[in-house]
């Protein structure tokens, strides 16, 4: 315990205060320029949305040096208790919570509203992480594996039912964690591959998608040449594998498309990716609609106007005159992208990356199991909305109402963020320790 | 190979977040560095170009007064094809105005500039109008309001001198020099508006205004880097004196004719009147259209500049030109008399004069002073007929014609406004072929006392004056003193070059000087003479016929005065005419003496020149005839136009009906051609075979 006798502020990874640090700045940075109008106007103004922002930057950081504080047997201790307050408190939303743009999950103290569903990403990571670290637990076992999956399905079919399906979604995430601590390898494959095979039916033209399609058994063959000399069931499968992938992209969507949905059914799919319906779907004598995909077609110019190099700080026009909706929140990165250009945006993604690896490094470290599984999770969280919430911003996404890890305007969802990655650095600064 | 094979997990998650990273960046790498349509999307969208017009150039009087204002005006214009989701209903309580209205005008303008260009919905808004659209214009995609400035003129003089501002009209834009105007630009349609059109615009600016999603301007694009900014037009200052000009306007008010005021020294007009003339502020502004259709159908016709555009046999105020030539010529000298009684009778018909007591024209100077008609029919016959011809009549006549071309007659002067005519004087070719070649200097004796075939334009007649003032030489009439202060700028030149008359000496017109002194001293201009100044001046009474259904018809004559003053030193040299009024000492005598007086000694002295300018200034000399001559004329214009309508349209009939022919002909050619080939080559197969 030789560890445990240096202060905390030794203990601490401080790349990852660093890059929470910068991440959070640029954040702020992108909410000021974008409402920015002139200099005569105060800085600090508190109506102004940057002003607020660092409020809510100066409480984040006070709840984090409090969770520093904290031993940290604490988190392991309390993670079913807080698990369990976390879905009453899903519940108690049908009750009391109030509805906001459309979903039903907000609850409301005063002038104060938070989202559960935000918190309960949390506490569903100290629970998944405290079950997986359980002794008791063999993952192994098809039991266990369902319970886990049970733990991380609950308050996502109960955020469903609220509404906020990019917030559920968010909780398919756990799934990644879980791979690490010994998932098949097949779940992550299949659920990629769908996922993957759907978005290239909808944005790829088909003959360049078949030839990826087809790319991808070859290189699996080439791949595993030494397993299929033992296990020739291999070949059948990624056969099989293939056959589907096919029928599914060169026959069946485009027939649906064709002939099974209405002209609306397949322009609300389309626009969901800010794309224009390709001219094999159209149907004769119908009109499109321009404004169905306003929201990412904007997006999408005012990244693509940024070119280079951008068009430098608080000279954006697309984002400045709000020609973006919800440029604060969800579309953020446009602002990002219009002003800083190209250099500007590969440096911001870099910079999650880097905060990724550095996490999955942390995770690697941790003598116990229960901080390993949280930091996993942690990872996991912040892949899942780095990569859906710029691929929406970018047309490769359907939108849905994710935001973007400490960029995004609002409290709860940088609050939310911060505390979970406070509770991995003082996880990571007793990495020596045995936690349970 | 250790912590791989130990276990891959780790690794392959690792490779997941690279592989997303790869994804995004390389996605951004196509929409922002590959694809430029975005670029080009984000700008259609966000910014804008304002064209700002500059400040039209000012026009100030000789002593700085100004003749003009700029007030600045809205027109609402709109690009059909940009209107997006306007809300008509709101559109027409903003606009005061019913859909039908609304309908009905933008079918129009679409149907007149199509959907790409833009159209102007409404000129010159009313204050009201402007600022309830000031509030609501990023409601409606595709309006845009465009400031502009109009002229207004507070003292309401001189519109024929200024002319008039209107849109730039189709057949404008097809001329290479309005080649920089765009559809819904306002220039000078005539006068020094048009004349100077170039100075006074000053140059267009552009303005790259950054605009938010409601369509609302907002700031300037790049911090203005790119903007170029408006030039003002350049101020023109005029020699004309807006107290000469406003009480010339009060005098000629009631009266069809033109008074011209010239400073003979530097050829600058002090004073150009048309009368009847009008408010220039009724060719500003919103109801442009409506006055313009008015005052065009108006009988007098108050739009038509008569001081450069009528033309008129000049009557005796030629008689001093006739004189000179004579002097000039060597056919007479100042002592030269001839013995009229009351006519001329040497060509065999009576040519009347006024007087009849011997002796009164004894010689030049009282032949002068008396007018006396038989003595100048005489020294013009003197003159063409003169034994130094080698050409007879004929090259007597051709010299008489240069000298008048000289004195800048028969040929447009070139003041600066357009649209000058060029009055008319007769050469030999002009009598050969009205005479059959068979003509002698008795045809046109007339010509000699400023009657007959020849006209001149109110402004030639000034410019003589100016000639005899000046002795010899005078400089093209014009208004414009300098531009912006720079009285050498190029479109200047031409009115600093001093044109010097032939060579004629001195002595002839110190004659002729004297004799015209004799007029106002003792002759038939005494109403001109003014107290202690040494005026000259010369009557005219014309007479003047029209074609009333075929008839030739006598009118009223034109009374017509021509002076200047002071006659060693002359500061200022005045033509009126009056169009059928009466003697020339009894209308146009007096407002010239008056206007002389106003300007040589600012105000009007003594009762009887008060009330003289009280009977000129209520007088009202326009007879009842001018309606029915000018109804005629309209009448005649109108056929005009119809048959030549009708002319055009037979001959484009004619043409399509040709050309379809010609069609008709080549096809046939062609089909006759090919059958023939279908037959060779049947022939060539049926050999080959």
């Amino acid at each position: 315990m030789s560890q445990g006798r240096k202060p905390i502020t030794n203990r601490i990874d401080w790349p990852v205060i660093f890059l929470y640090l910068a991440l959070v700045s640029i954040g702020i940075a992108a909410v000021y320029s974008v409402e920015y109008i002139s200099f005569s106007e105060p800085f600090f103004n508190m109506s102004k949305s940057h002003m607020k922002q660092l409020t809510w930057l100066c409480i984040s950081l006070v709840v984090g040096l409090i969770i520093l504080l904290t031993d940290s047997k604490f988190f392991s201790a309390v993670a079913y208790l807080s698990y369990l307050m976390g879905i009453v408190l899903l519940l108690a939303t049908f009750a009391l919570g109030s509805e906001v743009k459309g979903s039903h999950s907000f609850i409301k103290f005063g002038s104060f509203s938070f989202q559960p569903g935000e918190l309960c990403k949390i506490f569903t990571a100290l629970a998944l992480a405290r079950f997986l670290s359980t002794p008791e637990t063999n993952f192994k076992t098809l039991k266990d594996r369902l319970i886990a999956g049970a733990i991380v399905l609950l308050p996502c079919l109960i955020i469903i039912k609220q509404n906020e399906t990019g917030l559920a979604l968010v909780y398919f995430s756990f799934f990644l964690a879980m791979y690490r601590e010994g998932l098949p390898n097949s779940i992550l494959a299949i659920g990629f591959s769908i996922v993957g095979l759907v978005l290239g039916t909808l944005l790829l033209e088909r003959l360049p998608l078949f030839i990826i399609i087809t790319l991808i058994p070859i290189l699996a063959f080439l791949l595993l040449r030494r397993q299929i000399k033992r296990n020739k069931i291999i070949i059948i499968v990624i056969a099989g594998a293939w056959v589907i992938a096919v029928l599914f992209s060169q026959v069946i969507v485009p027939y649906v498309f064709k002939h099974v949905f209405q002209p609306y059914q397949t322009e609300r799919i389309y626009s969901m990716l800010g794309q224009d319906i390709p001219e094999e779907y159209q149907k004769p004598g119908t009109v499109i609609k321009k404004d169905a995909n306003y929201n990412v077609r904007q997006s999408k110019i005012a990244i693509g106007s940024g070119g280079l190099w951008g068009k430098g700080f608080m000279n954006g026009t697309q984002t400045k005159y709000s020609f973006v909706p919800e440029q604060n929140t969800d579309f953020v990165f446009c602002g990002i992208g219009e002003q800083f250009g190209f250099i500007g945006s590969s440096i911001l993604i870099l910079l999650y990356v880097t905060l990724l690896l550095r996490i999955v490094a942390i995770a690697e470290r941790q003598r116990s199991l229960f901080s390993r599984v949280y930091a996993y999770c942690v990872a996991s969280i912040l892949f899942f909305h780095l990569a859906i919430n710029l691929s929406m911003t970018m047309g490769l996404a359907p939108v849905i109402g994710i935001t973007l890890p400490m960029l995004s305007y609002g409290g709860t969802s940088l609050l939310s963020f911060s505390i979970l990655l406070f509770i991995l650095l003082r996880l990571d600064a007793d990495r020596q320790m045995l936690i349970r | 190979m250790s912590a791989f094979s130990q276990n891959p997990r780790p690794w392959i998650i690792r490779v997941l977040f690279v592989a997303l990273a790869i994804i995004l960046i390389s996605r951004l790498f196509s929409l922002q560095l590959v694809d430029d349509k975005y670029k080009a999307m984000a700008d259609g969208q966000a910014i804008f170009r304002k064209v700002v017009y500059p400040a039209r150039g000012a026009i100030v009087d000789r002593k700085g007064k100004p003749l003009l204002t700029n007030t600045s005006s809205y027109d609402l214009v709109f690009i059909p094809n940009k209107i997006k989701n306007l809300d008509t209903a709101l559109f027409c309580e903003v606009m005061a105005t019913n859909k039908e209205t609304f309908l009905k005008t933008m079918k129009k303008l679409i149907n007149r500039n199509g959907y790409q260009r833009s159209s102007v919905y409404e000129t010159a808004l009313s204050t009201e109008k402007n600022a309830r659209l000031q509030e609501n214009i990023y409601l409606f995609e595709g309006f845009e309001l465009q400031e502009r400035s109009s002229r207004t003129y507070p003292l309401g003089i001189g519109a024929h001198i200024f002319g008039y501002l209107n849109e730039v009209s189709e057949r404008m834009l097809n001329n290479p020099r309005y080649a920089s105007y765009r559809q819904g630009d306002y220039v000078g349609q005539s006068g020094l508006e048009s004349k100077y059109e170039e100075v006074l615009r000053g140059q267009r600016g552009v303005e790259y205004m950054v605009r938010d999603v409601l369509n609302r301007p907002r700031d300037s694009y790049k911090n203005g880097t790119l903007d170029t900014p408006s030039i003002a037009g350049k101020t023109l200052e005029l020699y004309l004196d807006a107290d000469l000009q406003a009480y010339g306007e009060k005098l000629m008010q009631g009266k069809i004719g033109s008074a011209i005021a010239i400073d003979p020294k530097t050829g600058g007009i002090l004073a150009m009147v048309s009368g009847p003339t009008y408010d220039p502020n009724l060719l500003s502004g919103a109801d442009f259209s409506k006055n313009y259709l008015e005052l065009s159908r108006n009988y007098t016709r108050p739009l038509f500049n008569r001081a450069i555009l009528a033309q008129y046999p000049p009557g005796s105020t030629f008689k001093p030109l006739t004189a000179l030539i004579g002097l000039d010529v060597g056919v007479i000298t100042p002592s030269f008399g001839y013995p009229c009684s009351g006519g001329y009778y040497a060509c065999g018909r009576r040519i009347g004069c006024t007087h009849h007591n011997a002796g009164h024209a004894a010689n030049l100077r009282l032949a002068m002073a008396n007018s006396c008609n038989a003595y100048f029919c005489h020294v013009f016959r003197l003159t063409v007929d003169a034994k130094k011809w080698a050409g007879g009549l004929h090259e007597g006549l051709q010299r008489w014609h240069d000298y008048l071309s000289s004195f800048g007659l028969g040929h447009p002067l070139g003041i600066d406004i357009p649209n000058e005519n060029p009055g008319s004087i007769p050469d030999t070719s002009y009598f050969n072929r009205i005479y059959n070649n068979r003509w002698n200097s008795c045809n046109m004796v007339v010509v000699g006392m400023g009657q007959g075939e020849i006209d001149m334009t109110p402004l030639q007649l000034v410019n003589a004056m100016c000639l005899i003032a000046n002795k010899g030489y005078y400089y093209i009439p014009h208004f414009v003193k300098s531009i912006d202060g720079n009285g050498k700028d190029t479109m200047l030149r031409p009115y600093l070059e001093k044109h010097q008359v032939t060579h004629i000496p001195d002595s002839a017109f110190a004659s002729v000087i004297a004799g015209m002194e004799d007029v106002v001293t003792k002759g038939t201009g005494k109403v001109a003479a003014l107290p202690g100044i040494e005026v000259c001046g010369k009557t005219g009474t014309v007479e003047n016929y029209a074609n009333i259904g075929g008839i030739r018809t006598k009118l009223d004559n034109h009374s017509v005065f021509v002076c200047f003053a002071p006659k060693n030193d002359p500061k200022i040299a005045i033509a009126v005419i009056v169009q059928n009024s009466g003697y020339g000492a009894t209308w146009a005598g007096p407002i010239a003496s008056l206007m002389m007086e106003r300007y040589l000694t600012d105000t009007i002295k003594g009762p009887a020149r008060i009330a003289l300018q009280e009977k000129m200034y209520n007088a009202n000399t326009v007879k009842s005839y001018i309606r029915v001559i000018d109804s005629l004329q309209r009448q005649k214009d109108l056929m005009r136009d119809l048959l030549r309508t009708a002319d055009k349209r037979t001959k484009d009939s004619v043409k399509k009906m040709r050309d379809t022919m010609l069609v008709k002909q080549i096809l046939r050619d062609f089909y006759e051609l090919k059958k023939k080939r279908h037959y060779d080559d049947g022939m060539r197969y049926q050999l080959e075979n």
